[in-house]
């Protein structure tokens, strides 16, 4: 057992969210047990309430359970249920095991390590504890307005229910995101000021920004807008009905405004400065990255230990069983973690006779690339993964599969379905040439053959310890190439969100994601015989740049020594003619940019600018000059494709009209699309079938806004999902519930939270939170007897009790992935005027629209 | 093609099938002839009646098909290119199925229907396949609820120049924004007729001063006039510059107003046909069961 120091506590919490209140009620129980009668912990808690975030949640909103296959582990009662009832019964339970908390305790710094840490509080006083854990979420702080009065009760910083206020006067200052949607669901019933510092709302997503702009304008709306002003002063008034006196300086001068209240959303101070001041590392500067931790989610600064969402756990249960866990760490237990039994499971079906933690340890070992990983990580990255084992036809397979079968039965009761391994043959294709998946493979044991189609098909055998699948991963455009399972192989499939969450958190995992990726790519193009060893040193003189959408890459008219392999995103190449830009081409990820001036134009003849967000591999001459001197170098297909580019942008050229089509099609994002719903304005007769037929096949709810969008030209991009190469929604959902299909469908299963990430991350606005829809009469009904209220989406349905508690979720388009028909807006247009189209086809579009 | 209209579908495969119909109805047709005269009354005449009254059962069940979102019977867009195409060759299977036999009697009633409808369904295509496009151009890609609220926008601005007026002017100005009329009943939207009114006080007059007179104010001419009339009797400089301003302003809103109009036409076409075509179609299939009856009570 831990003894006691010199310190006041031996335990000391830092937030009491699901994590910190799981910790402490874990440490009160060690504490009765051990016969304490002064707590040895604390939990310490800026707010006045327990779970900060979770009060932040509007009223009644459904609480999610996910992920539904992990078990709780706590000394808290935690199930799916309405905000209101999770958190009374973990201020019951907490009361019950009378949790030793602090309210009101912001910590402002913590210093020293295990059994010497100071806490400094806010209020001036501080604490010493032995060992502390940092529970404190990803949110922050939020920022403050910084002037005189910004401390009056009519000034917040949040808003929890839009509707709680009826015709007051209301100051939204700030000009993101939070301020436009607060300000909007306000001047529902209020008079409300958005206050703005600059001149525009620039940091606005495209739907917000929207929004703000015709609400501003349109006189019936109550909301208006000071432009390039700033508040200076707030003070209670006197005389005026409204208790809040602002002076505003605006580009007029001062001005004394009065209103109820004044919201503050000026974003948040994030946790990360306060994490790295204690001493805790982070290994990179993204914004994705997480402390390293040990297994027992100890930090790099000894006693100080990190769990929740700061640890890249975002879910409460996770964060709970964590909470549970760790305090048993802190006071020195050991104990198996609580999601041992999953890993179990999915190592039911494999050839070996070993501990579980002990072949945890031996997979880690063998991959080369995950040997640096905290123990951690790693473990996350299996319980996240898939695993897969590949056994010869016949009775070996026969045994696996009834060993798999009877634990997967043995644990079919359990909630959301825990993983077990995959079985298959050997000789079993894993994934097939063009499809669409963006999931990461790596080999633990056996060999995967890989099979390259083509002109000059190539295979290659892949070893224990190597991967593939990276160039869908990185590029999100489907797999170009087949992987067959090897003699007794056994591999990881991961995740996409898990992977990218890795790289961004660990440079060894990137660096050698990144060389494999330009290895194989130089292969692909250049060298299809040639082994990764042999590319090794060309492979390290080629840089991978990044480009931000709109990013300049090269000019025309300047000489040209490179030629960039476009890794992810798209290249839009333009020509100046007359005075005027015309795009020419329109270079997706895997194609090659800028190569003629490697084959025989020194001269760049247009110029390339990233459409989107794009990551490009530039090669430059003397790399080239080597790898083209090699024997299998496909020089011919090489300058058969450049041709055929100087050709098609010649004809783009002489076709202006096309040209500014193309141009419209890029600027609505299109360049990142892999499959978009475009209307010809021409044909379309504004029946919206397709949105009634979105509506009858998706349980009532349209996932598409015709009317909404932009046109140009007679064709109309309308609000719906472009299913994105890579999608912006799949960033933060915490139940990794946005997946996309083999045939390229981005969509939403049934594991959603409804926390609503997914709609801020899109940036083209085609997610809807929405409660389940009511169910209908039959179409008969309908025709015959009038009954319910006809086919498509019933406007303002009002949702069931039942409906209600459930929650809202996302909703999104699916391609109608379950339909063998097709989209069925597609299928119902009555006149051809919607269809679905993939990139390959823009080009055409934008060619046979010269009617 | 990616975008293709109703009759192109497909490389006109429906127009072929139509004419393959035409061709064997007007096959089966010469056949006959010997004693008894062409007619409803042959076998080939059943023939063809038979052939035509399927056809038109079909043609009515593309209104199930397209609320059908689950079908696997090919598209929308196939039912309606075929639907346009076999409607189409309906006439001459009807015609030559009564071999132009017309009386006053329920069976020609049935023709007269069929006739009727197919009329209302070629307005209807010819509505589909060149107002989309009108539309469009009118819109210039902004929706109808864009083009209100750039209405709105003028009509704030236009109530703020005109307090700065005369108040002459003022009302004149006002009671146009207030007085405008979009829409209306159904032959106001298919002609798009414009009732807009203003008060116009016109101080030559001998009524007593202050009184105004409501007229006519199509397409915002009317008030137009009446401000730019004022301009060269503008007191002040400051009165002038705010009446060509006034006068610029009103302009931009007979535009917008013109278009929103026109867009109310376009869209009122589009929608109104089908309330014809769906009705007629309800009455033939009732006078067409009439005849099938009554001919086989008669035989």
């Amino acid at each position: 057992m831990a003894t006691a120091t010199s310190a006041e506590y031996h335990l000391a919490i830092v937030g009491a969210g699901p994590a910190g209140l799981s910790a402490a009620a874990r440490a009160a129980q060690i504490d009765v047990r051990e016969g304490r009668r002064t707590p040895s912990y604390v939990l310490l808690e800026a707010s006045p309430k327990l779970a900060k975030t979770i009060q932040r949640y509007q009223k009644g909103k459904h609480v999610m359970a996910e992920p539904g296959f992990l078990g709780l582990r706590s000394d808290l009662r935690f199930g799916a249920g309405s905000r209101e009832v999770i958190l009374d019964t973990w201020t019951q339970d907490s009361a019950r095991l009378a949790v030793n908390v602090r309210y009101g305790a912001e910590v402002k710094a913590i210093a020293g390590q295990r059994a010497d840490f100071r806490l400094q509080l806010a209020d001036g006083t501080s604490l010493r504890a032995a060992t502390v854990v940092l529970a404190i979420g990803l949110e922050g702080n939020p920022r403050r307005l910084g002037v005189p009065g910004d401390q009056h009760e009519g000034v917040q910083y949040q808003l929890d229910d839009p509707r709680e206020y009826l015709d007051e006067t209301i100051l939204v200052v700030g000009a993101g995101d939070a301020a436009i949607e607060n300000a909007l669901a306000l001047s529902e019933q209020n008079d409300v000021w958005i206050v703005n510092r600059g001149k525009e709302f620039s940091r606005a997503k495209d739907a917000n920004l929207a929004a703000i702009l015709a609400a501003i304008s349109d006189p019936r709306r109550r909301l208006a807008c000071y432009y390039e002003t700033r508040p200076r002063a707030v003070a209670p008034s006197d005389g005026d009905p409204r208790p809040l006196a602002v002076t505003l300086e605006t580009p007029a001068g001062e001005r004394l405004v009065h209103c109820h209240r004044l919201i503050a959303r000026l974003g948040s101070d994030p946790a990360r400065a306060f994490v790295e001041s204690t001493g805790i590392r982070f290994p990179g500067p993204q914004r994705e990255a997480i402390p390293a931790l040990s297994r027992q989610y100890e930090s790099n600064v000894p006693g100080l230990f990190v769990v929740g969402s700061l640890a890249g756990y975002p879910l409460i249960k996770q964060a709970m069983n964590q909470g549970y866990d760790v305090a048993e760490y802190a006071y020195g237990h050991q104990i198996k973690p609580a999601d041992h039994p999953l890993l179990e499971w999915q190592f039911c079906g494999l050839p070996f006779q070993r501990e579980t933690e002990d072949l945890l340890e031996r997979f880690k070992s063998i991959v080369p690339m995950f040997r640096e990983l905290n123990a951690l990580a790693f473990r996350e990255l299996v319980i996240e993964s898939e695993v897969i084992a590949a056994y010869p036809d016949g009775p070996e397979y026969a045994e696996a599969r009834r060993k798999v079968d009877s634990v997967q039965q043995s644990i079919a009761d359990r909630p959301g379905q825990p993983r077990v391994t995959r079985v298959i043959r050997e000789g079993d294709v894993i994934y097939d040439t063009g499809e669409f998946g963006t999931s990461f493979f790596t080999i633990a044991y056996g060999e995967v053959t890989l099979e390259t189609p083509g002109p000059n098909p190539v295979t290659t055998q892949l070893k224990l310890g190597e991967f593939f699948g990276e160039m869908s991963l990185l590029s999100g455009r489907p797999r170009t190439e087949r992987a067959v399972a090897g003699a007794g192989c056994i591999l990881m499939e991961t995740p996409r969100r898990t992977m990218i969450k890795l790289m961004s958190s660990n440079e060894s995992v990137r660096n050698g994601i990144d060389w494999i990726f330009v290895v194989r790519e130089l292969q692909r193009l250049f060298a299809p015989q040639a082994s990764a060893r042999e590319l090794r040193d060309i492979a390290a003189q080629v840089a991978v740049r990044p480009f931000k959408a709109g990013e300049l890459i090269f000019s025309e008219g300047e000489p040209g020594a490179s030629l960039f392999i476009v890794r992810s995103g798209g290249v839009t190449l333009s020509r100046r003619r007359n005075d005027q830009n015309l795009m020419v081409a329109q270079v997706p990820a895997g194609q090659l940019v800028g190569e003629m001036s490697l084959m025989g134009d020194p001269q760049r003849r247009e110029t390339a600018r990233a459409t989107v967000a794009s990551e490009l591999i530039e090669v430059q001459r003397p790399e080239f000059l080597r790898l083209s001197k090699r024997a299998d170098a496909p020089l011919e297909l090489l300058q058969q494709a450049a041709s055929q580019h100087v050709a098609e942008s010649a004809r783009m050229e002489v076709r202006p009209e096309a040209s500014s089509i193309m141009n419209f099609l890029m600027g609505q994002g299109l360049g990142e699309a892999t499959n978009a719903l475009v209307i010809d304005e021409a044909l379309c007769i504004g029946c919206d079938n397709c949105e009634k037929a979105c509506a009858e096949t998706h349980g009532g709810i349209s996932r598409l806004d015709r009317k909404a969008g932009a046109s140009f030209a007679q064709v109309h991009i309308p609000i719906s999902c472009r299913h994105c190469e890579q999608p912006h929604c799949m960033k933060d959902c915490p139940p990794n519930a946005i997946r996309r299909s083999a045939n390229g469908e981005v969509f939403i299963d049934d594991t959603c939270i409804g926390c609503g990430n997914c709609q801020v991350n899109c940036p083209y606005g085609v997610i809807r939170m929405t409660y389940e829809a009511p169910r209908k009469p039959g179409l008969w009904s309908w025709l015959l007897f009038g009954a319910g209220p006809g086919v498509g989406e019933e406007r303002n349905y009002e949702p069931t009790a039942a409906q209600k508690a459930k929650g809202k979720k996302a909703t999104k388009c699916d391609a109608c992935g379950s339909l063998s028909t097709g989209p069925a807006c597609v299928q119902a247009c009555p006149t051809g005027a919607a269809v679905r189209i993939g990139p390959d086809q823009f080009l055409d579009l934008a060619d046979q629209r010269r009617r | 093609m990616i975008h293709e209209d109703l009759l192109r579908f497909r490389r006109a495969r429906y127009a072929w099938w139509a004419l393959c119909l035409v061709a064997m109805s007007v096959a089966i047709y010469a056949t006959q002839g010997g004693r008894q005269r062409p007619g409803g009354g042959t076998w080939q005449g059943y023939v063809l009646g038979t052939l035509g009254a399927l056809l038109i059962v079909w043609l009515a069940l593309l209104g199930i098909r397209k609320r059908s979102y689950r079908s696997t019977l090919g598209s929308v867009q196939g039912w309606t290119s075929a639907h346009v195409w076999l409607g189409l060759a309906l006439v001459l299977i009807a015609t030559l199925h009564c071999a132009g036999l017309f009386g006053w009697n329920v069976h020609t009633l049935a023709y007269g229907l069929m006739c009727l409808v197919i009329a209302s369904g070629i307005v209807g295509l010819y509505v589909y396949l060149s107002m989309p496009r009108q539309l469009a151009a009118n819109s210039g890609g902004l929706s109808r609820a864009a083009l209100f609220a750039e209405l709105f926008g003028l009509d704030r601005q236009g109530r703020e120049l005109a307090r700065a007026c005369d108040p002459v002017v003022g009302n004149a100005v006002r009671s146009s924004i207030e007085r405008t009329s979009l829409g209306g009943g159904v032959l106001r939207q298919l002609l798009a007729i414009d009732r807009s009114l203003f008060m116009r006080t016109d101080p030559q007059q001998a009524r007593p001063s202050g009184a105004a007179l409501v007229v006519g104010n199509t397409d915002q001419r009317a008030v137009i006039d009446y401000v730019a009339r004022r301009v060269p009797q503008a007191a002040k400089r400051a009165e002038a510059a705010n009446l060509q301003a006034l006068i610029v302003l009103l302009s931009r809103r007979q535009a917008v107003l013109r278009r929103i109009r026109r867009d109310i036409q376009l869209q009122a076409w589009l929608q109104l046909w089908l309330y014809v075509h769906v009705p007629l179609t309800f009455a033939l299939i009732v006078a067409l069961i009439v005849h099938i009856l009554t001919t086989f009570m008669y035989w």
